[in-house]
């Protein structure tokens, strides 16, 4: 299946994959109302990791056995037979965080919905996007590519 | 005024927040090698200290939401026609410092700049002009000396050429990308030019910090230059490349060596120039072993004896006031190829007093040695490539109607891979990623993105070329070349036309 792959070579820190992923998961898809109207605020599902000079963004590895995915208590992980791509259906997940210990990529991340509900939060490779993920799009230096 | 010196004070650009847009993703933050910006969390603001800001505009453009404007700031001194803003600042800065003031890129005083006196005939009714749509341009350009004459030899009816030609640089676009020194500019930057030349079919040089192993496979479309430091000179490098350069003088700063600092020396720019880590790389003024033409003839002969006479030797000078002589002497030196650098070509880094006030431009420089050479009779012997200052596809053209045989680009090739010609190259933070040799700043170049945009500049310009071409009713460059009398000066003086050798408008 086509992943998501840093450069660290030309990763220069800007962060702005995390600005478009906030952004094309908020109900506006518009940056400043994702980030200044929106509350609770839609998380980053890419991270970003440096110690200079050397960094990256990266994001859930969608493997093809997903540890998530065993360690969830109530099935709201599933990998799609077709795509490849491992997702989460929040109206399943009750919180309880098997997923985020399980990853050893450190992929997951807790999310607070705007009911108030704690679910887990990973990327979705911007399904029904288009052609790329919106981060890969962001990035001014081509530091991720998808493949 | 609190714990900071007047010239801070008095700052030259002021960083407009628009708060109402401004997300605090700090990414202008990250981006700002100069500290500008940082984030206040307990006000959930980002703040900007104005005085280190330098104008690069890096953060105007990565700022996702359009939050940010640089502005000049609006406050002033009372105006004053003798006491500009330049000089009061430069005396506050020396009066606090002592020292020499540094800058970067070429000169940026308003001299007058003889391109844009200077229009390009079209083709009306009684020669007709050309569709470069549909009809064959030529742009190919050959570099290197010319013969006197040409004899051709008859066997058996076939004809063939008798006469041994020295060797020549064959050019795609009468476009190169200037000399800009592996230590002054990083390797991805250079990296980008080897890859734009080689899909382009021209050259880039090296300038004078030799070569990187990596870009040895680039040679075919590199030139190697041989300063009067000779960093990173050995046997391999000098054929390595396509051609050599001698860099006796640079147009930003004639007269002075290169100046690289310690702390831009990191271990693989120690490994190419074969210097110590963080020594600092300083190029004597003038090179130690020419004080003639006659020494000037010796170099040229031992590196082409180092080439096997396989590759034209190149010598570049700064347009300086006898430019001429010196040029004619160069010829007789037995160069194949001079190169003019104008007073308004870059640097990495030289005193403003220099570059603002030594050299002449290039326009005149080239003018008048195009002719000196061509009453001499030693045109053909030279090629001219002239540099310092091209801005455009329209400089280039001009550039050859006065006599050049092609153009040097640097400051445009930079500023095609996110230059903003802040002058700042000398702090060897460049945000932009281009003057630093600072990994984590070097990495803001991708040599594929590069490339590409360096690869869509001069097809752009060469586009443009030779529409002109096509409106004077020429399909190839080759007969543009000297052509004066398709140039036409405005609001220049009798004798300024008299030097560049054209007519005023209108006659």
């Amino acid at each position: 299946m086509k992943r998501v792959y840093p450069r660290e070579d030309f990763c220069m820190g800007c962060r702005l994959c995390e600005v478009a992923c906030v952004t094309v998961h908020s109900e506006s898809k518009d940056p400043v109302k994702a980030y200044k109207k929106e509350f609770p605020r839609e998380p980053s599902r890419i991270w970003h990791e440096e110690e200079k000079p050397d960094c990256f963004s990266f994001m859930c590895r969608h493997c093809e056995e997903p540890d998530c995915l065993e360690a969830c208590i109530s099935g709201a992980i599933t990998k799609d037979p077709e795509t490849g791509i491992v997702s989460i259906d929040e109206n399943i997940c009750v919180g309880c965080w098997s997923c985020i210990m399980a990853c050893p990529y450190g992929a997951l991340k807790k999310k607070v919905r705007k009911d108030n509900k704690l679910v887990s939060s990973k990327c979705d490779l911007c399904v029904g996007r288009g052609i790329n993920p919106a981060c890969v799009e962001a990035c001014p230096n081509k530091a991720l590519v998808f493949k | 005024m609190l714990f900071r010196p007047v010239s801070q004070s008095f700052y030259e650009f002021d960083v407009r927040r628009n708060e109402d847009r401004c997300i605090q993703c700090r990414v202008c933050e990250r981006q700002c090698s100069y500290l500008v910006h940082s984030y206040d969390p307990k006000e959930n603001k980002m703040m900007a200290d104005n005085p280190k800001c330098v104008g690069c505009r890096r953060c105007e453009a990565m700022c996702p939401t359009d939050a940010l404007k640089i502005t000049l700031n609006e406050s002033t001194f009372r105006p004053n026609y003798s006491w500009t803003n330049f000089h009061r600042m430069a005396i506050i800065k020396q009066a606090e410092t002592g020292g020499i003031l540094l800058t970067g890129m070429g000169n940026d005083k308003p001299y007058k700049i003889f391109w844009d006196h200077l229009l390009i005939d079209a083709c009306q009714v009684t020669n007709p002009s050309i569709d470069p749509l549909r009809e064959p341009m030529e742009l190919r350009t050959y570099l290197g000396s010319k013969p006197d004459k040409l004899e051709f030899e008859n066997k058996d009816g076939k004809l063939s050429l008798k006469t041994q030609l020295t060797p020549q640089l064959r050019l795609e676009y009468p476009v190169m990308f200037g000399a800009m020194s592996y230590g002054a500019i990083n390797l991805n930057v250079h990296r980008a030019m080897a890859m734009a030349a080689k899909e382009l079919g021209i050259l880039y040089n090296t300038g004078e910090g030799g070569l990187h192993k990596s870009l040895y496979e680039y040679g075919p479309w590199t030139i190697v230059q041989c300063a009067s430091g000779r960093f990173g000179v050995h046997a391999e490098y000098l054929n390595a490349g396509a051609a050599i350069e001698i860099k006796i003088g640079q147009g930003a700063k004639p007269g002075i060596g290169g100046h690289l600092p310690g702390e831009k020396v990191t271990p693989p720019i120690s490994e190419t120039r074969m210097i110590p880590v963080g020594s600092d790389a300083l190029s004597p003024a003038p090179h130690h072993d020419i004080y003639s033409i006659e020494d000037l003839r010796q170099l040229i002969y031992a590196l082409k004896e180092a080439s096997d006479y396989k590759k034209p030797v190149s010598v570049k000078i700064a347009a300086v006031h006898n430019s001429a002589a010196i040029a004619s002497g160069i010829a007789r030196a037995g160069a194949d190829i001079i190169v003019l650098d104008g007073f308004r070509g870059g640097t990495g880094a030289a005193p403003t007093i220099i570059r603002d006030h030594v050299g002449i431009p290039a326009e005149l420089a080239l003018a008048a040695v195009d002719q000196r050479l061509r009453d001499e009779g030693i045109r053909n012997s030279v090629s001219i490539v002239v540099s310092g200052g091209i801005r455009g596809s329209a400089d280039v053209l001009k550039a050859i109607a006065l006599g050049a045989d092609a153009v040097y680009i640097g400051t445009a090739t930079l500023q095609a891979v996110g230059c903003t010609v802040c002058q700042r190259c000398y702090t060897g933070k460049c945000p932009w990623g281009i003057a630093t040799n600072d990994p984590y700043l070097a990495k803001r170049i991708n040599p594929e993105i590069a490339a590409e945009r360096l690869v869509n500049l001069v097809h752009g310009w060469g586009h443009e070329i030779k529409e002109i071409l096509g409106a004077l009713g020429i399909n190839a460059i080759e007969s543009l070349r000297g052509n004066r009398l398709r140039l036409r000066a405005v609001g220049l003086t009798e004798k300024e036309m008299e030097i560049l050798g054209v007519l005023p408008a209108g006659v």
